[in-house]
């Protein structure tokens, strides 16, 4: 079947089915919702400073300079990761692989849309529930709406955008999504403590 | 746990972000096939393992990834100051005590 | 129906709000807001435990966290039975059941008690003396008897059904204890803005304002404002209150350890409540109001049930409305108890006398004590307590000697001064100075941000406590708060003191009469039995530091840490030694404060949370099909694929021959990727790996070795060449982490001048290995835009396109040494681009296979696993595997190292092949081989066996191993000892299939 859809299917359009980790899942708590999202492009973006300018151009978001900050346009969120490293997740369906691509300064743009699983921890407990097991301050002053960074979950690693004043988006590896997922699960119920 | 003060993200991060990555200031010959024994051996084996001031080399593993060079205390477990790798070792300490 | 002991009207609880309780299989009435402890001292039960070495009976000590005796079992169901519960800490709730420990068969007869008459036997450093000869009778005898005598409570023997969670919080002020000093703190620093945890212990915020009667701030009772003050703080969105709430530890940058106990306390707490929740709290600036803990009298029997602190005698009155007796006497060699007594007296309790150490104090507590009628004798001592399982006396002589007498009592309350709790102070790295006025240890130099308030910090009355605490909290909110706007506004109004209470002073070590030479029990330490002549005894036998006493006689080492011993014990110390206090100098204080539960520690990490399991994309599958599954470091990987009715070794055995017959489908997502990108990404991977890179056309793939400097294999892979600038590096899939820092290292600090960039791309693809002959009749239906001919994909090349319509890197290798593919897709069309070569698989019969097929079907060819058949002492060379390093190259990490003249050396273990003489016998893995099994034990090994298996493809086992000499002894005879008998085995090359390596093309 698999092989028929194949030979029919245009080369474009994926003809077998995607089966992203945790599909729709959801947990809700006291103050606090979380949900996996549906998957997004995504690429490790890696260039030295000479190249930021036109890098920015090309995916159509000024990339952040600033350490913990993020910057989004369009559906298309860039954050620092490192002073040479950013994380481009498009939630547009525009692959930024492909924007990249037509540059010839000096980069390495490595697709990794499935690499990550997104988590929304959303509510007034969406903090504490991080907090958990994540050691950074995440108040307002310290972590703002926009600030972005990688961190620790627990046992594991995880990427930190605050998407909004009770809202965070967890990106983590595919295979640590389940172990992120019962983690904020088993914290949600506690946070509004 | 400590906080160190990452010299990429120019602010204090909790330790568990970090991964300890032995002694700083340590250079890898520009031509080592050539590295007497003797010179192989100071360069790989020898190490200072200071009781006080210790220049060391930690990564920041769980955040921006970037290795750095610290100076720290070995005996109080305090961080004196960090810099960014490549930088020359600091010629003064802030808050030295010797 | 009121309890004995419990006075009408008297202290802050709603005496009609009854809960019943047992102990020790007897029922109880309490009153909502008791403890444990006030709830029996209320039915006038003193007698709850037995001492730990000599099992003497005991009873309540204090009323609050440091007490030493009154410990229990807390028993809610099977699995939740909690030992050494602190009856005075524990709250009452209906229903609650607790039960006595250490003793057998009950509290009041206990035959183990047969240990206080034997005590001699049992004096300081018994242990180390007692329990020497013979060696063997200590692991089968003394320790076994020691600890089943010894062994303080019975751990629950099921798994903890409770949860716990954890938090980090960061706040500008942390204020620890929540007495006058920490409220105080607390309304200062929260009235500027800051963010403030205010925390302490109790259930009820107001520390000794629980007892202090004569306390009165801002027109009202001193536990009346601090109810109020903290309903006040709650209100607040920038403070955070925390009630029941242990300040355990504090450790470096102002990170201190909190343990909410959240559910203890509660008759059925819901299911969603955790027991209890870890806080780990950064704070800029921390104020520690611990307080004091009163001391005790050391005199002969001082331990007798019915003699306690006096300000656990007045909390139980003042607070729980309990009278501790009916006819009370008092020692005291402070100003404290006397409040005591005439609490208790005007409360309608007799008090039979005041015993006061000192010779001539006065002050108004004397007076008016006096004034209430009270006995108070100055200028004696009391010299033993008469009674057993409860005090029925106490005699009393002049402390310089003279005459005798005894009178009778039924609860001796006794205050020999406070201790400032610097506790925390001390776990901080502060150093405590000695205050030799009023000998006490007070927190001296800092180490930390943090200051110290109250009475913690030696500072007397309460009005001094609240301005140097109100001070203080506003100073911590200013120095923490620079960038709030306004942080250094303190808008409310300092509380103000109206009346309070002072004492200072008092005594440190023990008392006249408590038997210097003689052979009386006067207790320094009851949680662990140590007498004032234990000490003694411990600097008579040569014990000159204080840690030396201290371990020596064990006094400290209890689960209170001393919190009422120490200073007494330090104190007998340096009299015995003669020298001064601070010379002699503290024991250092460490974490935790009070006892911890393992729960708290470990938090949310149990269970499915107590490691990340990773699983592929492809795991879904396998598990439908019934794969059983093996642990590879978090990794589950399919094992193997049992049929029905197949054990392991069939349906491995039909999994190997499966592949080289037709073709199996293997999971290998597994595998560490790297994706290196950048001009000089070629550059990076020639100083990285062995292999010469430059010259690898894109398209083409190479066997890498990567080295440590040393020399040593670290890791290895096959890597491909997608573009000039681009490789994609696989890694062993224990080693992807390590080989991403190894490299990551080397990039960013040895060779930063190279514009190359690293990105892990492990989990962005799924890879599924096809192996075998019809490996590529299976996947090339499925794929477009990639010429499968041999011709144009040889093998060890990659190419870029598309299968069942989604984009692939598809890599010709192999590692069975079959035709073999692994084709790449991106991971969540994993499980589907499986299904669809499965679909076609089945068409030729192919398997699934799983990790031990995959590790005898490369054993067959002499493939290593790096981990397995190498160590971290094994070169290339050693490995055989001198043809993948580049021998033109200049440099590349382990260029040197492989070098060395050990690593050159003749003689050298080296990887080789064994065949068993007899070719059923399966050598175990890590076995040692030995060249003449005729040599004496212990004989010398000369390597060992790193890989063995079944090789049904072979009709016969198969095996690698390490050892001296290896490729030098082809043909060879070699041994192999087991338990047994001596296995012979017959040394060979590492290849025992297809040793032509046809078959890649077959």
């Amino acid at each position: 079947m698999a092989k028929a859809a194949a030979k029919k299917t245009a080369a474009t359009a994926p003809s077998v089915e995607r089966r992203p980790a945790l599909a729709g899942q959801e947990f809700s708590a006291t103050g606090v919702t979380l949900a996996v999202l549906p998957p997004a492009e995504r690429i490790s973006l890696r260039a030295p400073e000479a190249s930021v300018a036109a890098l920015s151009k090309a995916l159509g978001v000024t990339l952040p300079r600033k350490p913990k900050t993020s910057a989004a346009k369009a559906g298309r969120t860039a954050l620092w990761l490192g002073p040479d490293e950013w994380l481009v997740i498009d939630e547009a369906a525009k692959d930024p692989l492909a924007d990249c691509a037509k540059l010839t300064v000096l980069h390495s743009a490595v697709g990794i849309s499935h690499r990550n699983v997104a988590i929304s921890v959303t509510g007034p407990a969406a903090a504490a529930t991080i907090n958990s097991g994540c050691p950074q301050d995440l108040s307002p002053d310290a972590f703002p709406v926009g600030a972005a960074s990688r961190t620790i979950l627990g046992k594991v690693e995880i990427m930190l955008l605050r998407t909004a004043a009770d809202a965070f988006r967890v990106e983590c590896w595919r295979s640590f999504s389940d172990y992120v997922f019962t983690f904020l699960s088993e914290a949600a119920g506690d946070a509004a403590a | 746990m400590l906080l160190i003060r990452c010299p990429y993200c120019e602010e204090e991060r909790p330790e568990l972000e970090f991964r300890n990555a032995g002694e700083a200031h340590i250079a890898r010959s520009s031509d080592m096939a050539a590295t007497s024994d003797d010179d192989f051996e100071k360069f790989f084996f020898i190490r200072s393992n200071p009781k006080g001031i210790i220049y060391e080399r930690w990564r920041h593993m769980h955040g921006c990834a970037r290795f750095f060079n610290a100076v720290r205390d070995t005996v109080s477990d305090r961080f004196l100051m960090t810099y960014k790798a490549g930088e020359p070792k600091p010629a003064k300490l802030p808050g030295a005590s010797k | 129906m009121i309890a004995a002991f419990r006075i009408p009207g008297a202290g802050r609880l709603k005496q009609a709000e009854t809960a019943s309780f047992s102990f020790d299989g007897r029922p109880y009435a309490g009153v909502e807001g008791d403890t444990l402890a006030s709830a029996l001292l209320a039915n006038g039960v003193h007698l709850v435990g037995r001492s730990f070495k000599y099992h003497r009976p005991r009873g309540f000590l204090s009323a609050g966290a440091e007490e030493p005796n009154a410990l229990v079992e807390v028993k809610r169901d099977a699995a939740r039975k909690t030992p050494n519960v602190r009856a005075t800490v524990q709250e009452l709730y209906d229903g609650l059941t607790a039960q006595s420990q250490n003793r057998w068969p009950s509290l009041s007869f206990d035959v183990s008690a047969v240990g206080d008459i034997a005590s001699p036997l049992l004096s300081a450093g018994f242990y180390y003396k007692t329990f020497m000869w013979p060696k063997s009778a200590w692991k089968n005898l003394y320790e076994p008897k020691i600890r089943a005598a010894a062994g303080l409570g019975v751990a629950p023997d099921q798994p903890d059904p409770d949860h716990y969670s954890a938090r980090y919080a960061h706040c500008d002020v942390l204020v620890v204890g929540g007495g006058a000093a920490g409220i105080a703190a607390a309304l200062a620093a929260a009235e500027t803005g800051v963010r403030v945890i205010l925390a302490d212990e109790q259930a009820d915020f107001g520390g000794s304002l629980r007892f202090e009667s004569g306390a009165r701030i801002d027109g009202q009772d001193g536990f009346a404002w601090a109810q109020g003050a903290v309903a006040k703080l709650k209100a607040m969105d920038n403070v955070r209150v925390l009630s029941r709430t242990t300040a355990f530890g504090y450790y470096a940058q102002n990170f201190v350890g909190l343990v909410e106990r959240v559910s203890d306390h509660l008759q059925s707490p819901g299911r969603d409540l955790p027991r209890e929740r870890l806080w780990q709290v950064r704070a800029s600036r921390v104020v520690l109001a611990t307080g004091a803990i009163e001391r005790h009298m050391v005199f002969a029997d001082n331990d007798r049930p019915g003699i306690m602190l006096a300000s656990a005698a007045r909390t139980y009155l003042n607070h729980y409305g309990v009278a501790v007796g009916r006819n009370v006497g008092v020692y005291t060699a402070n100003d404290s108890a006397y409040a005591a007594a005439i609490d208790l007296k005007k409360a309608g309790v007799g008090v039979a006398a005041i015993v006061d150490l000192r010779d001539n104090p006065t002050g108004p507590v004397i007076d008016e004590a006096r004034a209430l009628g009270i006995e108070v004798n100055f200028g004696r001592a009391v010299i033993r307590a008469g009674g057993k399982l409860r005090v029925s006396s106490m005699t009393v002589q002049p402390k310089n000697g003279g005459g005798e007498r005894t009178i009778p009592v039924d609860a001796i309350l006794m205050s020999a001064g406070w201790t400032p709790s610097v506790h925390l102070f001390s776990q901080s790295r502060g150093k405590v100075a000695f205050n030799d006025e009023t000998k006490r240890f007070v927190p001296g130099a800092y180490a930390q941000d943090c200051v110290s308030v109250g009475a913690c910090n030696g500072t007397d009355g309460l009005s001094a406590t609240i301005d140097e605490a109100y001070a203080a909290g506003a100073k911590a909110a200013k120095d923490a708060g620079v960038k709030n706007a306004g942080a250094d506004t303190v808008k409310g109004a300092k509380p103000k003191v109206d009346a309070s209470e002072s004492w200072s002073r008092g005594m440190l070590g023990a008392a006249p009469g408590a038997g210097a030479d003689t052979t009386v029990k006067a207790f320094v330490d009851f949680q662990n039995d140590v007498t004032a002549k234990d000490i003694r005894q411990a600097v008579h036998e040569g014990m000159r530091s204080i840690e030396h006493v201290k371990r020596f006689t064990t006094n400290g080492m209890a689960t209170d840490q001393g919190k009422t011993s120490n200073m007494h014990g330090l104190a007998i110390a340096a009299e015995t030694l003669g020298k001064p206090i601070p010379q002699v100098g503290l024991t250092t204080f460490r974490a935790p404060y009070t006892p911890v539960t393992f729960g708290s520690i470990v938090g949310h990490a149990r269970g499915p949370l107590f490691d990340p399991t990773r699983k592929t994309a492809i795991h879904p599958w396998a598990e439908r099909q019934g794969a059983v599954f093996e642990d590879v470091g978090q990794w589950k990987r399919a094992w193997y694929f049992p049929k029905a009715g197949e054990d392991m070794h069939a349906a491995v055995d039909r999994e190997c021959v499966t592949v080289r017959k037709t073709a199996g489908l293997f999971d290998a997502s597994t595998l560490g990727k790297i994706e290196v990108v950048g001009p000089d990404a070629a550059k990076f991977m020639e100083l990285l790996y062995t292999n010469p890179w430059e010259k690898l056309e894109p398209g083409r793939c190479r066997y890498g070795i990567m080295l440590r400097e040393d020399g040593f294999i670290y890791d290895d892979g096959v890597v491909g060449r997608l573009a000039p600038d681009r490789f994609h590096v696989t890694t062993t899939t224990g080693g992807a982490p390590r080989v991403m820092n190894h490299m990551e290292d080397y990039l960013q600090t040895e060779f930063p001048h190279l514009n190359v960039w690293l990105t892990s791309i492990t989990e962005q693809w799924a890879v599924i290995a096809v192996q075998g002959p019809k490996s590529r009749d299976i996947i090339a239906p499925l794929v477009e835009g990639i010429d499968m001919s041999d011709d144009a994909l040889p093998h060890m090349s990659v190419r870029e396109g598309k299968i069942c319509g989604v984009p692939t890197r598809l890599f010709r290798m192999s590692f069975t040494g079959e035709r073999g593919f692994e084709v790449n897709v991106p991971a969540d069309h994993g499980q589907a681009v499986w299904e669809a070569l499965w679909a076609e698989g089945q068409k030729h019969g192919a398997c699934a296979y799983g990790t031990e097929a995959m590790h005898v079907l490369r054993a067959e060819k002499g493939y290593i696993i790096v981990g397995q058949d190498t160590d971290g002492t094994v070169t290339p060379g050693d490995a055989g595997l001198d043809w993948a390093v580049g021998k033109k190259k200049t440099d590349f990490v382990g260029i040197r190292g492989m070098a060395r003249p050990d690593l050159v050396a003749k003689g050298r273990k080296q990887l080789v092949g064994l065949k068993t003489k007899d070719p059923k016998v399966v050598l175990e893995e890590g076995a040692q081989i030995v060249g003449d099994p005729k040599q004496a034990i212990p004989m010398t090994m000369i390597g060992h066996v790193t890989s063995s298996y079944w090789s049904q493809n072979c009709g016969r086992s198969i095996a690698l191993a390490l050892f001296a000499g290896g490729r030098d002894r082809m043909g060879e005879t070699l041994y192999v000892p087991m338990p047994n008998g001596t296995i012979e085995v017959e040394v060979t090359g590492m290849v025992f299939f297809d040793e032509k390596g046809e078959r890649l093309n077959g």
